[in-house]
């Protein structure tokens, strides 16, 4: 009920925002200013949670950082803001914050009627369901009649629901208000399948007290990218949100790193001089310094070397790349050329 | 507490024996008795020894997660890992010591100022002009050589006592003025007090902070932003000072009203009347309302998660979730919160009553 009363103040402030006039380049703001502001997760290990010094780590917060060093060449010139399911648009809108960074799937209502516009996606993620090996179970197929543990949210639901009506099958939702409680009782046998993106599946399955006893089933019954926003109407600004990201990509697929990108920078392909400022004047194009590419690769690393550091197979959350492997590695990660 | 003064004031003149019969009649009385005393005695017991287990005998105090998780005891590891991301939040690690400073300096001032001997318009002064200013310089930065920290970076114990302390302590005086207006003759202002105890108190203080939040922001002007904490920090002083004009309301009507004609009739205005007369009397009344309306909203103020602020419950519940620790050191960290708000609020009950005894306030 609660949830529904803020869901709905969200959704009519939103709308007066919608109405109001595009507001002063963001670019300006920022560099006056001296720091981005970019809103994160309130605790999400892996993409934005709090080390034990109280520095802000994550995937999501490293593609902040790689925009603050597009901006400023320092990934240190950002400050995070906080925000949670409910407010993390409108901070967007009223200005609180320069970009979004949370872990927030890209859709069309959010794109048209939010005032926001999204970035390139950053993280494909999609809704699964992960069970214990003892069930027997190889594919969401053969779950029938099964308990499904999930968090409150329409979406999560209306997936499972989508998803066991096209096969025809049924399913007894089990619902729990708060992260935790809803591992627990996965864990202790309340629910025969929990259901959540694969993402957070995988750091469920990895803080199991054996995580052997669990399997992620093969089906994703729900397309999830996850892409940073920004307020619509400043182009530019989405293309310095855009092409920092993009810069991440790009660096994996040429091979740059954040211990190499000093030697790339003698290297004879165009399109690694265009892209750490040794030829051509693109930084100028985006308002930016000319070694802003430089910069955000030697700050942050390329997308590969964000992932492994936050997501990857070396940490607790043991991810697999997954989809977000490059385009000619059968992924979906495909930055457009940087000519 | 005046009972028990009470009470035990004949048996402290009655010779030991005496006492020891009477504690053995007590507990061993009856064979009922007997037994409800051999019970709850093992329960004690049984309790207290889990808890001996727990916190220290099976307690692991070195080494890491994988200590902690063969161990069936606590987790202290964990707490000295994460005690100051607990304590301060996201306060850049390096300048930690001044929110340490600013606390140590908060909660010493504090302690000072409940000894009736120093009250006066000087402590209040010092209090506006002196320490707060200090605090907010402390915290804030910018000024001396201070690196400034912007507020969204505050968090931990230091903003659950701002929200709340200061909240309490601005809300005070404002509740007094609305529960005056709500007394008043005057119409209009009369109407305007009801009206805004009536709507503040008609609406939870998560959607005040909803909207103080989130609301507000769209109806500025473009590029004018009020900082979050300080929205939040007056929208919990409006809430506050509602219910506190309710508590006052309620002392201010158990003053007879003859105090305030007698006052009047000696030719003395009405603040005059108001302020050395009523007031006092009512506010006295009132102490043991007051304060439970205060360690209610010490712990209210945890709702400020909602808005994106991280109080010290908060940095707690995600300290938990670091996935290093994650289903090892839950109890620990929620056990440490727990000790940490039952102190506090148990130092402000055990004051309300040492404020009572000093007013008498049973015995006027």
């Amino acid at each position: 009920m609660k949830r529904k009363f803020l869901a709905l103040c969200a959704a009519t402030a939103a709308l007066m925002v919608g109405a109001t006039a595009a507001q002063s380049a963001t670019l300006d703001t920022v560099k006056a200013r001296g720091k981005l502001i970019c809103g994160v997760s309130l605790s999400t290990p892996g993409f934005a949670a709090a080390d034990d010094k109280g520095r802000m780590q994550g995937f999501d917060a490293d593609i902040c950082r790689s925009i603050a060093a597009a901006v400023f060449g320092d990934p240190d010139k950002v400050d995070f803001v906080l925000t949670n399911i409910n407010t993390r648009f409108q901070a967007l809108q009223s200005g609180e914050i320069d970009v979004l960074s949370r872990q927030t799937t890209a859709t069309f209502s959010r794109e048209t009627s939010l005032g926001i516009d999204f970035g390139p996606t950053v993280f494909y993620d999609g809704q699964g369901l992960l069970v214990p090996k003892s069930l027997g179970v190889a594919s969401a197929k053969e779950l029938t009649d099964a308990a499904i543990c999930t968090l409150p949210g329409t979406t999560t639901s209306q997936n499972l629901t989508d998803f066991f009506r096209t096969i025809g099958g049924k399913f007894e939702l089990v619902v729990f208000e708060s992260p935790d409680e809803n591992r627990a009782a996965f864990y202790s046998g309340r629910c025969e399948a929990i259901s959540s993106d694969r993402s957070d599946l995988a750091s469920i399955r990895a803080v199991a007290n054996n995580p052997d006893d669990y399997v992620l089933l093969p089906e994703t019954i729900s397309k999830e990218p996850l892409a940073p926003a920004v307020r619509q109407n400043d182009s530019n600004w989405r293309d310095i949100v855009s092409w920092s990201v993009w810069m991440l990509m790009a660096a994996e697929e040429k091979g740059i790193t954040q211990a190499n990108v000093d030697e790339m920078l003698k290297s004879e392909d165009p399109e690694v001089q265009r892209m750490l400022g040794g030829a051509d004047e693109l930084g100028k194009m985006l308002g930016l310094d000319n070694k802003w590419g430089y910069n955000v690769i030697k700050s942050v690393g390329n997308y590969a070397e964000v992932f492994d550091r936050n997501l990857g197979e070396k940490t607790k959350l043991g991810m697999t790349r997954g989809p977000n492997t490059q385009w000619n590695a059968g992924g979906l990660l495909y930055a457009p050329p940087v000519r | 507490m005046t009972d028990t003064q009470a009470l035990s004031a004949p048996i402290a003149n009655v010779a030991r024996p005496a006492r020891r019969s009477q504690w053995r009649t007590a507990y061993f009385g009856t064979p009922g008795n007997a037994l409800v005393t051999l019970v709850c005695g093992g329960v004690i017991l049984l309790l207290a020894k889990f808890a001996l287990g727990w916190l220290f005998l099976n307690a692991v105090f070195d080494g890491g997660a994988e200590a902690c998780k063969q161990s069936s005891g606590a987790c202290w590891p964990f707490l000295a890992d994460k005690l100051r991301y607990m304590l301060f939040g996201f306060y850049p690690f390096e300048e930690q010591w001044r929110p340490l400073v600013a606390l140590s300096l908060f909660l010493g001032s504090c302690g000072l100022s409940m000894i009736p001997r120093v009250w006066g318009r000087g402590l209040l002064l010092a209090w506006v002009i002196g320490i707060l200013p200090l605090l907010y310089v402390l915290m804030a930065g910018g000024v001396f050589g201070l690196t400034a920290v912007p507020t969204s970076k505050w968090g931990g114990l230091p903003l659950s006592f701002m929200l709340s302390f200061v909240g309490l302590a601005f809300a005070l005086p404002l509740g007094i003025g609305l529960a005056l207006a709500r007394a008043s003759h005057l119409p209009a202002i009369r109407v305007l007090g009801v009206g805004f105890i009536e709507l503040v108190r008609g609406v939870p203080l998560i959607s005040i902070l909803f909207m103080a939040a989130v609301m507000l922001p769209l109806f500025m002007p473009d590029g004018v932003t009020i900082d979050k904490l300080l929205r939040a920090q007056v929208a919990i002083i409006l809430f506050a000072a509602a219910y506190i004009a309710e508590i006052v309301r309620g002392g201010l009507q158990d003053v007879p009203s003859g105090q305030f004609e007698a006052g009047r009739a000696l030719g003395l205005h009405y603040w005059q009347v108001m302020f050395k007369i009523v007031l006092p009397q009512a506010l006295k009344k009132v102490i043991p309302a007051l304060v439970g309306l205060f360690i209610a909203f010490f712990q209210d103020t945890t709702l400020v998660t909602i808005i994106g602020l991280l109080d010290f419950l908060d940095t707690v519940r995600t300290a938990l979730r670091d996935p290093d620790w994650q289903g090892i050191a839950v109890l620990e960290g929620y056990v440490f919160a727990a000790a940490i708000y039952f102190l506090f609020s148990a130092l402000m009950g055990v004051y309300s009553r040492f404020l009572e005894r000093h007013f008498n306030t049973s015995y006027r």
